[in-house]
């Protein structure tokens, strides 16, 4: 399609289906591939308190932060994790294209991990610095096997995300506006003061942060 | 699947029966997704309900319908439901795509939900790749319609009245004369499936597509949204029909920001 400058882009399809991938039936080595690598994009959540045999409770939880990306991670790294107040009480394994997290929570700044912590002096609170890229198809994996492990009555959860200023909808240029800052989404059970602005129509938020 | 807005007051999950389901297939130039933003917007819906699934891709962003600060805050997410009972109307919108090899399961989840809720019809907005097309199909109306036979028998008669034309079938082997047909809608997405497996389902369903290339699709929006209106007269249409559907807010700046004044 022709742009604003009249340079032509290539659009890619929006029926987000290729003609192959429908026209062609599955073969059984094919389902048998699609499992393996199913399997191998499998998300494994491991709590520390998880010994073989134990019967899992569901964690009591009152206020969940989850930071998703390097900034938001390093943010909190910065300001708010100390080894005095704070635990480790989780990781998340995964594979995919981009990344490979690992079950150790001995990490390096630059490493792609995703680990949970609690707050020593109240255990309701917890904390996720998730750095490395959770892929499309375990979004969805990632919320049911975290949230699954949550008591989720009365909980609050905030999430912390970061995006290109680029990427940003404004009748303006981005070139002339004041960055970097903040924007919000709230569901209309939260009830406390926001903040920050809402975050306007037409901008969207995707991937990890809006599962 | 779908799971109802809560509304407050202990009010009961909302009854689809003998409903119209009005729905979008993610296609070329997202149309059917555009007209049926026009459609959910001119008719100030209630949103009913949403899906939870996780075979498209997720987001979140604040009403793309809103008219004011007031109602600006409701937070909207991939795949919502809204009706209108006074014309036994529900629609669904999708706004994401799918997520690779999940556009199965969910063409499964979503006829058992139509099945299940007891809706009377389905309506899928779509389209198709223009450059496709035959010389034949080249020339004339770029709008075209399909109807499952149970549909068929139903309204069949007044399709007729309204002079449309039938999505052609295409040889299964291009080239080769004597070959079977089939129907082929690149660009569709889901929407062959959805209308082979309705038909084998005993579901009464309509496709209405348009041929379009991706570029700005709102005029194709507008064009299959007065087609729909055609039949279903969802607004009144002896005027010029387009200028009564409204364009939601959320259309702003589809083509970028403005631009850097240092620029020029």
């Amino acid at each position: 399609m022709a742009t604003f400058f009249g340079e032509v882009v290539v659009a890619p399809s929006r029926a987000g289906l290729d003609e192959e991938e429908e026209a062609r039936e599955e073969t059984p080595e094919d389902r048998e591939i699609r499992r393996e690598i199913e399997k191998k994009r499998e998300i494994d959540v491991l709590w520390t308190w998880q010994s073989g045999g134990c019967a899992e409770e569901p964690l009591v939880c009152s206020r969940f932060i989850v930071a998703i990306g390097r900034n938001a991670a390093a943010f909190l790294s910065s300001f708010i994790l100390d080894s005095v107040c704070w635990e480790v009480v989780g990781v998340v394994k995964l594979w995919n294209e981009w990344c490979r997290t690992s079950s150790t929570t001995n990490v390096l700044p630059t490493d792609s991990f995703c680990l949970f912590y609690r707050l020593i002096s109240d255990p309701t609170v917890l904390l996720c610095q998730c750095s490395c890229y959770v892929a499309e198809d375990q979004q969805f994996q990632w919320l049911e096997k975290v949230f699954g492990s949550m008591q989720k009555k009365g909980l609050q959860v905030t999430i912390l995300s970061t995006c290109p200023v680029a990427d940003y909808k404004t009748q303006e240029s981005t070139l002339t506006l004041a960055s970097p800052f903040l924007k919000a989404l709230k569901t209309k059970e939260f009830q406390e003061q926001v903040c920050c602005p809402l975050l306007e129509q037409p901008n969207i938020v995707r991937d990890l942060p809006a599962a | 699947m779908f799971v109802p807005c809560d509304r407050g007051g202990g009010s009961a999950a909302p009854d689809f029966k003998g409903f119209t389901l009005l729905m979008p297939a993610v296609s070329v130039g997202n149309v059917g997704q555009l007209a049926i933003d026009l459609v959910i917007s001119t008719l100030d819906m209630t949103k009913v309900g949403y899906f939870y699934t996780d075979c498209l891709v997720p987001m979140v962003g604040n009403n793309p319908y809103a008219t004011a600060e007031e109602n600006s805050t409701e937070l909207s997410i991939n795949a919502e439901v809204y009706s209108l009972p006074s014309k036994k109307l529900v629609v669904l919108q999708i706004r994401s795509p799918f997520i690779k090899n999940k556009y199965r399961p969910f063409c499964e989840t979503l006829l058992s939900w139509v099945k299940s809720s007891k809706c009377a019809r389905v309506v899928l907005l779509s389209s198709s790749h223009a450059y496709q097309r035959d010389d034949e199909q080249l020339l004339g109306t770029p709008l075209r319609y399909l109807l499952t036979p149970d549909l068929e028998k139903a309204v069949g008669g007044r399709i007729q009245e309204l002079n449309w034309k039938e999505m052609e079938k295409v040889a299964a082997y291009p080239g080769i004369s004597d070959t079977d047909k089939v129907l082929h809608i690149p660009g569709g997405g889901i929407t062959k499936l959805l209308f082979t497996e309705s038909c084998s389902e005993g579901i009464q369903m309509a496709v209405l597509l348009k041929f379009c290339s991706e570029g700005d699709n709102i005029p194709d929006a507008f064009v299959l949204v007065n087609y729909l209106n055609e039949w279903l007269q969802l607004i009144k249409s002896e005027v010029n029909p387009s200028s009564l559907w409204k364009i939601p807010s959320s259309w702003r700046l589809l083509f970028g920001n403005g631009l850097p004044p240092a620029l020029f």
